[in-house]
Formats: structure tokens, C-alpha cells, sequence
């Protein structure tokens, strides 16, 4: 898809004045958090796990040529092929190629965010194939012509009511009396819509959670089971996966997988966890008859070695997105292209430039929350930090605010002159607004303002009361 | 240069060396061979057989899994009609082509439709074995096989698991270990497919509400065969 992060501030401003996404992020920012908690609180060893985690991540990363190899020797020897691409045109073109030798018409689809980040869809729309999105989230927002907002709840920025309006535009040969109002009806028409796309589809495409170096195998974890219709019922079960995926073995997946679901959606572990390994065997009654895998670089290997290589650990489990007071207050539309969130502001600059993207990390009220709850332990705070330097060092950001930061940096490395200068303006503000205990405008700080009112000081700066105290207790 | 070199050189231009050689991918290698066990949570692990089965139940309940205990195989066929009497299902079932159900006496069930192989699109009903069980999360571990259709795990409305209680292991772990100890077909160590399935298809994408049947299974039963008492003589 073509980003939108340039416009951030518009589409920012444009999601804090949507009421019906103000609603469904109220749900999502509560739901999600709670829930787990409550899973980490049952499971003890959940911060060792996390250390864990991390370190199989690094360790992994820090051989990724060596597991690479090894996962593609171990697919071929099952029968299936790897199909690597360096950019998203040689993925796309990778699985046209793999449709088109099967003169594919149908292509069914599991939730992949690596399948957005290379636009597939719309290649395969383009090429005469139909993709049906099968993830219920997937399936709603693909009706509605718009991208995922969250990177595993796609639709949630949505309500039901926007559901049964996209629903009965797209149904039109059902009955237009039938009565679709709530949830339960409209899993069940969605169910009832999908299960003939399974039967029917030529190609099953799903992203994949894990790769393992071990077995040659991918692992997709799912709660609908429609990642497993799609991958068991074609003829050709295509997995698109980026590089990070890779872990050297099924114990190493195993811990990985103890930390994804609780951290995603306070599962103790998600209804469907599925390993594939080739195509089916002689004698198999069912599965697919080609099993291929298009192993995606797409900007990843770029960041190895540099400040945001520790970004490849992301098990995109969303957990930042939940916690997040930026993302649950905007929305993941306003990012501007496929990954939102603390997440996307550190890897989207990464993969299509932080001239595209600058926005985002500067979208952080440096709260850490995200960091605190990341499965493993990704210090996204600090590499928001790493991207905002770039931006300072490169010149992205404007010379007014680049000449005040460039002030506040010189005072800020004199303390002497530092706490004359802010005790003089405490005492400045406090004696202007005396009176009123509060100031409604202030210079330079109008975007501030125009919504609260800045409280008035009270006389003393931080740092002389602090002093003083410190006396005191000598 | 091919992708596949192109993407190779960049990584390791990234990590700063050449192909991974000497003792660095003799330790690599000894790492993938050992593939050494990572934490275990206490949680199951810790516990003696009867403990651990008691936790698959309450783990399995607990995400929406219907278990029912009986005593012995003769007992199986009797469970699988009163289960679908209770549910209001239609008294027809299609079972997986395994050995370990043949034992099964369908003879004493007239009235119930039996038919074997893979999962066709009107099928309500299926009956499966599994591998294993684990006791950890309340998951179920099936596998591919010409005589295990992974079609059936998915298709019906209605997902049956035969499941002993000497099956329950304490991880996924565990899990693994069975797989590897297994004879293999030809060539391939693993089956195709290893689905752990841990309650009934569901899905929260309107709303967050939880529904459950949405693509996959609405039901999710097992009939547990306690067969504790012979695997604690072991």
C-alpha cells in the first residue's frame, strides 16, 4: 500500500474526531490490557520467559545466514521449495508466478502483515486472480477497501454496525430482511459466506508466526482455524514470511509461543497452533500437493548491525499497540501504513525511509509502557530516540524547532546558568499569572494551550525547592 | 548475483563476517542437534500423572472444551451417542481410518451412521484420535497421517477426540520428544502437518466480543479414556 505517514498530524487530528473509533478503541485499550495482565499473573515464570525469549531472538539474528540455510535445506528435503525475495516487487512477482503455474482463479488468505507489506492483494487483483481474505477481521476490512488498523485485530476499529453495513453491500443475493444486527450473526453469515471460498480456492497463502531452522517447518497460530482451511484444502499452500521469523528449534518455538499468545490477547495459548512441514505425503487423504515458501528481505537485512537490529526480535504480538496512549487514543489508520503503534514507529521508518515516516517517532509521549510489556523486551522507546537523532542529524526537522532544541541543548549543559535561567522564569510566570493561578495562552506554545490551560508556578523552580529540601535534612 | 546470495551477503555484511565457519558453526550445529529444552513452566511439569490429568481437564474446561471420563474402550462407542444426543446432532459421524479406533464397538450403536476418511463439506461430525494431550494449556496435539485426515480436525461442526489419559504430558515439549521418537514416514522425520488445538474455533474480531465456530470447529469434545491405573503400573 502506499503510506500516508507524511499526513500523520491530519490523520491523527481526523481519528481523535471520530466517535465511532473513540468507541472501539475504548473497548480494545481496556479489553486487551486486562486480560493480560490476568494471563502473566497465573503463569510465574513469565519475566524469566521473556529473558529467554529475548535471548533465543538475539542468538538467532546473530546466525541468521547459518538458520537460514539450514530451514531452506530442511524445506527441500520435505519436498517444498523456498523462493527468496529481496523487495516486495520479487515476493509479489515470486507468488503470481506460483499461482499462474497452477492458472490459479481463487486464492484464499490467512492474516499476514507481510502480505500488506507487500501489497499482494492488489498484484494479484491486477493479474486476474480474486484473494479472499478468510480472517473475519480481514475479511470486513477487505470489503471495505481499507487497510488493518491493529496488527491482530484488523477491524478494530470498527463497530458492529459498521460490519453489517459492509456486510449487506457485499451479500446482496442474500435476503435483505434477514436480521444481522449483533456479533453471533454476523460470525455466522461470514462463516456461511467463506466456507464455499475454502473449497473452491486453488492457492491457500498464509503468512507464518515461526520458522524452524530444525525441521524446515512453519508455525501459524490462529483462533478462527481459518489459517488451517486455507492451507489444508488447495492444491498449493504458499507461506510469505519475512526472514526474522526463523528460530533454530521446536523447543526454542515453544517458548516463543508461551509468550505470543498472552502477550497478544491474554491467551493462556491460541485455539490453533499448527506446524507445516512440505506438502502431503504418500498415502496423505488431504493436504496440499505443492508447498512453497517466499522468504522475504524487504529492508530487514539492513538493519542488522545498526541501532535497530534488536526491531528483528518482534514476534508482532501487539502487546505496545494495547498500552500505548498514542495508538489507543488515534488509531491505526493514522499511522499511515501497515505497522501502527510503538512498533511501527521504530520499523516503519526502517523499511520505506524515515523521510517517509518521520512522523511516527516523534508520536511518543515516552511513557515505556510499551518497552515494559514487550514479550522480548525490545527497547522501542530508545529506538524512537535513535530516529529523532536522525532526523536532528540529517536536517528532517524544521530550522525553528531544530534552532530551539539547539538553544535548549547549549543552556541545558551549563546548570549554572540553567537554574538561574528557569528560576527567573518561574518567578516571571508566577508573578504574571498571580492572579488568575492559570495561563489560557502562551507564546510558543499555542497547540498547547488551545486545549487546557497551562497551571500558573508557584514561584520556585523544581530544582531550588528540591536544593532546599536536601539542606534541610543535613 | 541471485536473491538468495544477494540477501545471504547483506546479513553478513550486517554481522560484520564472512559464512559462519570453525567453532562458531560447529557450536550452531551442536545447538540444532542437542536442541536443548528452554524453561519449562512449573505449572504442569511439577505434577505426578493423576495431577497433571486433572489440569488438562481444568485447562481444556476452562477455554470452552467439553471432557467426559469414562472408565474403558467399551464405553467409547455409548459416549459418542449420548454426546450427540445431548447436543442435538444428527446421529452420523465420520471417523478417522485409524487403528486405534477399530476397537471401537460400533455394532452396539445401529442407529448411528458410521463412515471412515477424510472430512467431506456436509460432514457434521468427526471423530478423531489424538498424539497427545498437554496438560500446560489444556491443548490437544494431532497429526497428519494417512489414517489421521487433517480435514477432520477442521470441516465439522462438531470435533470428537478420543484421547487416553496415559496421553497427557506435562509441554509442548514433551510433545516434541513423542514426534521425534516416532518411527518416521520414509524419509520424513515429521508429519506433515502437527495441529495443537487448544478448545473450539473462535474468534473476537467485532467488537472483542468472543464468538465462538468461527471458521473452524464449534464443538470441541473429549472423551477421555482413563486408563491412568495401567500407565501408573508401568
Amino acid at each position: 500500500m502506499d503510506p500516508t505517514s507524511r499526513a500523520f498530524i491530519e490523520n491523527a487530528h481526523a481519528g481523535l474526531a471520530n466517535p465511532v473509533l473513540r468507541r472501539a478503541l475504548g473497548i480494545a485499550g481496556s479489553g486487551f490490557p486486562a486480560r493480560r495482565a490476568e494471563a502473566i499473573a497465573r503463569l510465574p515464570e513469565f519475566e524469566a520467559l521473556r529473558e529467554e525469549g529475548r535471548a533465543i531472538k538475539d542468538h538467532t539474528i546473530a546466525h541468521l545466514d547459518y538458520y537460514l540455510e539450514l530451514y531452506e535445506k530442511n524445506v527441500t528435503a520435505a519436498g517444498g521449495m523456498v523462493h527468496w525475495a529481496r523487495d516486495a516487487a520479487e515476493a509479489r512477482a515470486a507468488v503470481l508466478d506460483i499461482c499462474r503455474s497452477v492458472d490459479a482463479k481463487i486464492v484464499t488468505k490467512g492474516k499476514s502483515m507481510v502480505a500488506e507489506e507487500i501489497a499482494l492483494n492488489d498484484h494479484l487483483e491486477k493479474n486476474g486472480i480474486v484473494p479472499v481474505e478468510t480472517d473475519l477481521g480481514e475479511y470486513i476490512i477487505q470489503l471495505r477497501h481499507e487497510p488493518p488498523s491493529h496488527i491482530i485485530a484488523p477491524a478494530i476499529h470498527l463497530m458492529k454496525e459498521q460490519v453489517e453495513e459492509a456486510f449487506r453491500a457485499a451479500h446482496t443475493e442474500l435476503d435483505p430482511a434477514r436480521v444481522i444486527a449483533e456479533a453471533p450473526q454476523l460470525c455466522a453469515e461470514a462463516r456461511a459466506i467463506l466456507r464455499p471460498q475454502f473449497l473452491a480456492a486453488d492457492v491457500g497463502i498464509t503468512g507464518a508466526n515461526f520458522l524452524v531452522a530444525e525441521t524446515g517447518s512453519s508455525i501459524i497460530v490462529t483462533n478462527e482455524g481459518n489459517g488451517d482451511l486455507t492451507q489444508t484444502l488447495p492444491k498449493v499452500h504458499i507461506v510469505v514470511a519475512s526472514l526474522e521469523k526463523i528460530v533454530p528449534t521446536l523447543e526454542d518455538a515453544s517458548t516463543l509461543l508461551r509468550l505470543l499468545a498472552r502477550s497478544a490477547t491474554g491467551q493462556e495459548f491460541s485455539s490453533y497452533t499448527t506446524m507445516s512441514t512440505g506438502p502431503r505425503r504418500p498415502g496423505d487423504l488431504d493436504g496440499p500437493e505443492q508447498y512453497h515458501v517466499v522468504l522475504v528481505d524487504n529492508g530487514r537485512s539492513a538493519m542488522i548491525g545498526g541501532e535497530f537490529q534488536e526491531m528483528l526480535r518482534c514476534l508482532r504480538c501487539a502487546a505496545c499497540l494495547n498500552h500505548c496512549p498514542v495508538y489507543t487514543a488515534i488509531g491505526g489508520h493514522a499511522y499511515g501504513w501497515v505497522y501502527p503503534g510503538p512498533m511501527g514507529a521504530v520499523l516503519t521508518p526502517a523499511l520505506i525511509g524515515v523521510g517517509e515516516a518521520g512522523h511516527l517517532p516523534n508520536a511518543s509521549s515516552f511513557c515505556g509502557r510499551c518497552e515494559s510489556v514487550c514479550p522480548v523486551k525490545i527497547p522501542l522507546p530508545k529506538m524512537m530516540r535513535h530516529w529523532r537523532e536522525r532526523q536532528f542529524a540529517e536536517r528532517r526537522i524544521a530550522p525553528s524547532y531544530r534552532a530551539g532544541l539547539k538553544y535548549w541543548a547549549w543552556v541545558a549543559q551549563r546548570p549554572a546558568l540553567y537554574h538561574a535561567l528557569v528560576e527567573i522564569k518561574a518567578r516571571l510566570l508566577g508573578w504574571l499569572g498571580k492572579t488568575r493561578g492559570r495561563f489560557r495562552a502562551m507564546p510558543l506554545a499555542g497547540g498547547w494551550t488551545q486545549i487546557r490551560d497551562m497551571p500558573a508556578p508557584e514561584g520556585r523552580s523544581f530544582h531550588a525547592l528540591w536544593a532546599e529540601r536536601q539542606r534541610a535534612k543535613r | 548475483m541471485s536473491a538468495r546470495d544477494d540477501v545471504l551477503a547483506r546479513i553478513r555484511s550486517g554481522l560484520g563476517r564472512g559464512e559462519l565457519t570453525g567453532d562458531a558453526a560447529t557450536a550452531a550445529a551442536a545447538r540444532i542437534a542437542e536442541h536443548s529444552r528452554n524453561l519449562i513452566p512449573a505449572r504442569a511439569a511439577a505434577l505426578d500423572p493423576p495431577a497433571r490429568l486433572d489440569l488438562f481437564v481444568a485447562m481444556a474446561e476452562a477455554v470452552q472444551t467439553t471432557v467426559t471420563r469414562i472408565i474403558a474402550d467399551i464405553d467409547i462407542s455409548g459416549e459418542v451417542a449420548r454426546y450427540l444426543a445431548a447436543e442435538n446432532l444428527p446421529a452420523e459421524l465420520r471417523v478417522a481410518p485409524d487403528p486405534s479406533l477399530d476397537s471401537i464397538s460400533w455394532s452396539e450403536r445401529p442407529l448411528l451412521n458410521i463412515r471412515y476418511g477424510k472430512a467431506e463439506p456436509g460432514d457434521a461430525v468427526s471423530l478423531t484420535p489424538c498424539l497427545a494431550a498437554i496438560a500446560e494449556t489444556g491443548t490437544l496435539m494431532l497429526i497428519s497421517g494417512e489414517a489421521t485426515p487433517t480435514t477432520l480436525n477442521f470441516l465439522p461442526d462438531t470435533h470428537i477426540v478420543l484421547l487416553r489419559a496415559s496421553q497427557v504430558v506435562a509441554a509442548y515439549e514433551d510433545g516434541w520428544d513423542l514426534l521425534r521418537q516416532r518411527p518416521g514416514d520414509g524419509p520424513h522425520r515429521l508429519p506433515r502437518t502437527v495441529n495443537f488445538i487448544t478448545g473450539p474455533s473462535r474468534t473476537g474480531d467485532i467488537e472483542q466480543k468472543i464468538e465462538l465456530g468461527a471458521h473452524g470447529p464449534r464443538r470441541l469434545h473429549v472423551i477421555l479414556v482413563d486408563d491412568a491405573k495401567a500407565s501408573r503400573r508401568k
